[in-house]
């Protein structure tokens, strides 16, 4: 069998939904990965001790197991417990803490990083501990690590297409509906993967321009 | 309150790590509108002792006070940490590396604290930046961001940053030791002119001849001890103590 690329057109609107949703997930989770490792980092630096250690265990859960057996857990799993997220949410719930335990690896090591004197100046003008830490230290190792959580952003917009499985009509499920219908898997996946290219690039500039923004501030 | 007492008093000043001891029973006042200098050897404790006035680097015994109040009193962690942001907004600091704010312009540098603590309008704030520049000379810089500065202006503007708290005192640790010595005049005459004003400052220095010309009085600090003090035509010109007259005749010697 041909390849035969005329197949697509009848599918524009389904696949342009599915690239909406991808979009709108990968969105969310990056927000809620970034500022997730935000949180995250300060806790593992400066929380106390009872708080610490269980968020250090979750971290270690996120960074430890695989994705896909924590997007079944949040969907199936929680369900099942009586916790039943909309498949939309679950997604963005372990797409975002996925990262967002990365991000805050990145921002750990970067909050560590800073300059001792930064805390000390913002103390001696008498803010306290945490406003020191949000509006001097977090701000600093946010813009230090910048490109590598960038790096992070676009690893989760390709792993956004997990969440297909758990029937958010993101781009791969939306490809996958339109392979259901016409048995023409190499045209839909092959038009999927152009579609996250083009994603991919937009995000990239996203990235770049708020990487530009932070030039002079250092 | 009807007693009178000393603007700032240090009782008993004791500091150490481990065995180490820094400061060893270190007791001074200074009056309203005084200006001190600390000299002395590196190592000597200088330092530590003006980072102690803010409880930056707390001691291990002995009292802090500013107008009346204890600075380092004993408080459980919570009320101290209220405490101390208090009296800290009453004391600025100046840092010999500036530690200005990378991430945020001069003019953000200045408002920063007095907007977070004293809720002031975004308005006033710029007033206040505008007024503060203006007195250390660098209100033509107010949107540009620390990194495009020389050192000098740097310090201009964390001096800047320091008096926009309007502080009753200001502490200076060694301000200019940083800075190349063509900028290092610049930040002296800004500090010449807050003498000027009768802001109360502590100054830890290495320059001997700023300390003479600006200061009411001069403090030798040895080993965590002070070893000499008094007006600085005395300290500089008839010290009493040898190892004061060593440490002045190494440093005139350097210095020419």
């Amino acid at each position: 069998m041909g390849l035969d690329f005329s197949v697509i057109p009848p599918f524009y609107g389904t696949l342009a939904l599915g690239v909406l949703w991808t979009i709108a997930i990968t969105a969310a989770s990056a927000v809620l990965s970034f500022f997730g490792g935000i949180l995250l980092a300060v806790v593992a630096l400066y929380g106390p001790l009872l708080v610490r250690l269980p968020f250090r265990f979750v971290a270690w859960l996120f960074m430890g197991t695989p994705l896909l057996l924590q997007l079944f857990l949040i969907y199936f799993g929680l369900a099942q417990i009586g916790v039943d997220l909309p498949a939309f949410v679950a997604g963005v719930i372990g797409l975002g803490f996925h990262y967002a335990v990365y991000n805050s690896e990145l921002i750990q090591t970067a909050m560590v990083a800073v300059d001792k004197g930064q805390m000390e100046a913002a103390r001696t003008l008498g803010l306290s501990r945490r406003q020191a830490l949000m509006r001097v230290v977090v701000p600093q190792a946010v813009r230090d690590v910048l490109p590598p959580i960038g790096n992070n952003m676009i690893a989760l917009l390709k792993d956004s297409a997990l969440v297909s499985v758990i029937g958010v009509s993101e781009l791969t499920l939306s490809a996958q509906l339109a392979i259901g219908r016409t048995y023409r898997p190499f045209e839909f996946y092959a038009a999927a993967a152009v579609l996250y290219y083009v994603i991919n690039l937009g995000m990239e500039a996203v990235l770049r321009g708020f990487e530009k923004r932070n030039r002079l501030s250092r | 309150m009807t007693q009178t007492h000393p603007f700032v008093e240090i009782r008993h000043a004791q500091k150490s790590y481990g065995k180490l001891e820094v400061l060893k029973d270190i007791s001074l006042t200074v009056e309203r509108g005084q200006i001190v200098a600390i000299i002395g050897p590196s190592g000597s404790g200088k330092s530590t002792l003006l980072r102690a006035i803010n409880d930056l680097d707390p001691l291990t015994a002995g009292e802090v006070w500013l107008d009346g109040l204890q600075v380092n009193k004993s408080l459980p962690h919570r009320q101290y940490e209220k405490h101390i942001n208090e009296m800290r907004q009453q004391i600025g600091m100046v840092f010999q590396h500036f530690n200005l704010f990378p991430h945020l312009t001069v003019r953000e540098n200045v408002t920063m604290a007095p907007k977070l603590l004293k809720k002031i309008t975004d308005k006033e704030a710029d007033t206040l930046a505008e007024e503060q520049l203006d007195h250390v000379g660098m209100l033509e810089r107010i949107d540009y961001y620390p990194s495009q500065l020389s050192g000098g202006q740097k310090q201009r503007v964390a001096i800047a940053r320091a008096l926009a708290m309007k502080p009753k005192l200001m502490l200076f640790d060694e301000a200019t030791s940083a800075l190349d010595p063509e900028l290092v005049e610049e930040v002296n005459l800004v500090m010449k002119k807050l003498a000027e004003e009768h802001m109360t400052m502590i100054i830890v220095t290495h320059e001997m001849d700023f300390a003479a010309s600006v200061c009411d009085r001069v403090i030798f600090m040895d080993k965590g001890l002070v070893v000499e003090e008094g007006p600085p035509e005395l300290v500089f010109k008839n010290p009493t103590q040898e190892r004061t007259q060593a440490f002045l005749r190494k440093h005139l010697e350097g210095a020419k």
